[in-house]
This record gives structure tokens, sequence and C-alpha cells, in this order.
């Protein structure tokens, strides 16, 4: 990938917000450039929506998460692919990755209670005929999400006027 | 009764009292107040350094290090100036570890001149080049610069400065207020002036890394420098260390050896973890000073199209991170400008003239803050000066 569709990436992962006029500025270009460049990752999915980083656990609203660690078997010709995508059809799933070691894919759900979380375990994902076994882990704190940290430990003082 | 003993000593009387302390101390007072006046990065020291420091206090780092500081930083900074400039140091007789170029740049002074020894300085440039002279019994030679000429120094002009008691020419590239960097052309006739005339160079190269159009020039890398340089550097800019406060002296043996017999009585050493951080900085810190530096620059584009934007005209910086307006338009001069901005927009920036007779009529601008603070204040600087030169040009007419 050329130098600039690299920086654009990096200004847009950490402001989706940033308009492309700001963007041509920082990165010396024509403005057009900026959003034709913008235009053609947008086609091409690799920036795949804007969105912003929510922390929900400072909401009123009880959510619960999981990770599940889901071992599956493979399947002729499509491999995991077709149970992999199968799996992230549910909307209870936010993350859905193939992995190396002990298990085969590691699937992030989200429910409104520990109940919801657990009768998509036991009544959707497990009875799946590839699915052979599932172990979850329920989600306590997050301290980090998306490279973002979500600790407030504030601002380290910084004097406003040195030399 | 007789008359009573003079407390301070003549050499501290005689430094001319900072002439924006009190805009300074305005600024503690307010609220809302967006400080384009820091000359520090935004970023916070990057986790893994901080990390090998906590590490370093874990295992009991705690003493002394030698005068010339850990053995492994001085092997370490070597490689590192031989990688980025082919120039190298002896880790044992030609580098010191110091707090900052600030101190280093004392116990230099202190070590090079004696009393009446000129030194020649750009003008403008960091405000403790000439206080740091002076207090070593020097005496500056300012050399002007202008932004018509891209704020860097010509040789022709050093050399009309030189008499017979210069002895030094003390340069900072890229340029803390200025923002500029010299070329190699521009060095090397520099070089060949100081060799002419026999000068030493006091290179303070602090901003080496943050170099955004063209290359760095490390003044000992140019032929026959080595011999007749001390070069001056740190982690405070590149790798965003500054309270850290640890950088380095390298010279040649003989020079150093001088160097160190102040260092020694006066720090003793650099601190011992800040000096562990700075060993972490070099092995593993190289991405990090990338990914700041590419920041930067996207920074310095906002900010100097912002300024302009605004109708200051403003000389492109090519280093460090300042830009350097002039405030010309406004018929305001720079004092004027820095203090009615800060009263009635709320951001502060720097009087250009605390920076040398030279910097008058400018203001200098840090883009080392987020790019939301800078558009902001660009914004209100934008709308003070449509008011003030509005002012300007009713006056003017009438």
């Amino acid at each position: 990938m050329d130098r600039v569709n690299r920086q654009i990436l990096t200004i847009l992962e950490s402001d989706a917000c940033a308009p492309a006029g700001r963007i041509a500025t920082m990165l010396g270009i024509e403005v057009a450039d900026a959003e034709a460049r913008i235009a053609r990752l947008e086609q091409d999915r690799v920036i795949v929506s804007r969105r912003a980083l929510i922390n929900w656990e400072k909401t009123d609203d009880e959510l619960v998460w999981a990770l599940i660690e889901v071992r599956v078997s493979p399947q002729r010709d499509v491999g995991f692919d077709a149970i992999a995508n199968r799996i992230a059809r549910f909307p209870e799933t936010r993350a859905v990755y193939l992995v190396s070691g002990t298990y085969d894919l590691a699937v992030q759900v989200v429910g409104h209670s520990l109940k919801e979380v657990a009768s998509f375990v036991s009544e959707k994902l497990a009875p799946l005929a590839e699915v052979q076994g599932t172990t979850t882990h329920f989600l306590l704190k997050r301290y980090k999400d998306d490279g973002v940290l979500l600790s407030e430990l504030g601002e380290p003082e910084r004097l406003p006027v040195t030399p | 009764m007789s008359v009573p003993k003079r407390r301070l000593s003549e050499r501290v009387e005689a430094i001319a009292p900072s002439g924006i302390r009190r805009f300074f101390d305005l600024i503690a007072t307010m609220d809302g107040v967006i400080s384009l006046g820091v000359g520090e990065p935004d970023f916070t020291t990057p986790w893994h350094i901080r990390e090998a420091a906590i590490y370093s206090l874990e295992r009991g780092h705690t003493m002394y290090t030698s005068n010339h500081g850990l053995l492994e930083l001085r092997q370490l900074l070597s490689r590192h100036i031989e990688r980025l400039y082919g120039v190298h140091y002896d880790p044992t007789t030609e580098l010191m570890v110091t707090n900052g170029v600030s101190q280093g740049l004392d116990v230099v002074a202190r070590s090079l001149l004696d009393p009446g020894d000129e030194v020649i300085v750009p003008d403008p440039g960091y405000v403790a080049y000439a206080p740091c002279v002076t207090l070593s019994g020097g005496i500056v030679k300012p050399v002007p610069t202008s932004s018509d000429r891209g704020f860097s120094v010509e040789a022709a002009d050093i050399e009309a400065a030189v008499t017979p008691r210069t002895k030094a020419l003390l340069l900072g590239y890229p340029n803390n207020p200025t923002g500029a960097v010299l070329s190699r052309a521009q060095m090397l006739a520099i070089a060949d002036a100081a060799e002419r005339h026999d000068l030493l160079v006091i290179s303070d190269e602090i901003y080496d890394r943050l170099v955004y159009d063209g290359e760095h020039v490390c003044v000992p890398s140019l032929p026959g420098m080595r011999e007749r340089t001390v070069l001056l550097g740190g982690f405070s800019k590149a790798y965003a260390m500054t309270g850290w406060r640890v950088g380095f002296v390298a010279a040649p043996a003989e020079l150093l050896a001088g160097i160190v017999k102040i260092h020694q009585y006066t720090a003793l050493c650099a601190s011992n973890p800040s000096q562990r951080a700075a060993i972490e900085a070099l092995r593993a810190g190289e991405g990090d000073v990338q990914a700041m530096v590419e920041e930067y620059d996207r920074r310095r584009r906002v900010m100097v199209k912002g300024l302009r934007d605004c109708g200051l005209p403003t000389f492109e910086p090519k280093g460090a991170f300042y830009a350097f307006p002039s405030v010309a338009p406004t018929g305001m001069d720079d004092v004027e400008f820095a203090e009615k901005l800060l009263m009635e927009e709320k951001v502060a920036a720097v009087p250009g003239s605390a920076f040398g007779a030279c910097g008058h009529g400018h203001l200098r601008c840090c883009y080392a803050t987020s790019l939301d603070k800078i558009e902001e204040a660009v914004d209100r600087i934008g709308r003070f000066v449509a008011r003030h030169a509005a002012v300007a040009s009713a006056r003017g007419g009438a």
C-alpha cells in the first residue's frame, strides 16, 4: 500500500470523523485526491465502516459480554469458513475469529443478561452439528478496547508555557 | 551604618530578567486557555520506556552511575549516532550523559570559554544560549537571521562577526523558535568558515529527529568538523522524554576530558532511572520516533496553513515543532499581540522577541498539541487578526 493511503487509514482509525479537507492539509495533498482515495478505500472495503467506540459500562444498560472458545470440525471443501460464517450471522455475536491453539473459533457474544448469553450458547451455538464443544468466559471488566485505554487516570500535568 | 553587602552575585545581576515572565504568570491564572506556548511533546513517554524505568527501580538501580553515564547507554549512543550520521564516538572517552541538553550546554560553555571569549550565536535562538555563554564569562555575538532567508544563518554573516577573540560558534538546528533547518550546502559553507577561522562549533542537535522536509545534517559528520565540534543531543524531543532530563555530550576525547571535569563536580551524573529509560529508548524506540514524527508533520501542515489563512505570513518550518508567523499585518509588536491574543481569545503563544532581537514581530506557536486544539487556536487567532487588521487599516487610512 502506498504511504499516503496508509497515513489516511491511520488518521481515520483514530478519528473516524476526520473530514477529507483536514486530511488533505495534514498530508499535503489536494482535497480531491484525498476524497478519491477515501472513496476507493471504502469501495474496496479496506475502510469497512466508521463508528464510535463506546464504553457501555458507563451507561445504565446492563450488558453481559462473553468470550467463547469453540471447537469445531472443519468441513470438506469449505474448511472452517462455512461454520464460522454461520456463527457470525447470529446477531448475538460481536466478533468471530479463527485462531490457532487448543480451540478453533474465538467468539465474542453480547446479551442483556447472563441467561440470554447462556441460552444462546446452549440453544444456538452448541447444538450446531459441527460444534464439538464450547467454553464460555464471562467478561468482568474492560481495561482497553480496540487500542484505546478505558481507565480514567486523567491527563498528566503539563506546564502551559515552557521554553 | 555601612552599605549592605550585595546578596546576589554581579554575574546573576547581569542576566536580564525575563521580559515575558509576567505574561507566563498571567496564563497560570486563566481558565480555558489553549496553549501553543509549550516547548515539549504532548505525547507521554512511550509505555515500554516508562516500563523499563519502573523495572530498573524494582531491580534496585538507584545508585550513582559513572560520571560519564552508564557504559551500556554510551555504547548504544555511539552506535546510534554512527548509524544515523556515520560519525563515530568512542563510548569510553568521547561520550558523556547529561541531565538534558540544558545542563550539557552549561558544562560545555564553562569548559570551553575564558572571560572575554566571543561566541557567535544566530538570532533568534533558544533562550538559554545567551545566559549560558554569559555565565561562563563569554560574550555573545548575535548574527541576525530573517524570514525572507528562511531563518538560516549564512556563512558570510558568521565571518563578518569573527574577531580575534571569537572562540566558538553556537548552532541550534533544527531551530527553536523558527523551525529552520540548514541544508548540507549551507552547513558545508559554515564548516568551511569555522575551519578558516579556527572556531569551535557547539552544535545543539536536540531536534535532530524532527525534520520533515529534507535531511538533518549532523555537524560533526561534515569533513574536518568532528575534531572541532562539541555535539549536544538528547532524548526529550524525539522520544517525548522532557521530564526525564537525559541528554548527552559527544566530543573529541581531549575536549570531553575537560568537560567531564566540571560535570563530575557540578552534576555528578545523570539520574540513574532516566539513563535506564534512555537505554530502552535506543534499543526499541525507533518505531515510536517515526510515528510521532509523522504525527507532528501532519499537525505542522494544519498549523502553517491555518496561520497563513489568518493572514499571518508564515515561513514554512522544516524541523522541530514550531511555526513562527509574523504578526506585522496587525500593526502590533509581538509582545502586544501575544498579550492581547491571550486576554481576548485565550490563546497563549510566546512572543518571538523572547528568543532574540530578530524574533521581534513574530510569535512562536508550538504544534506539539492535539489537532482539535490547533484548529480551535487557529480559528481564534483568525478572529483576532481580522478584528485588529481592520483597526490597523482604518488607522492607516485616516
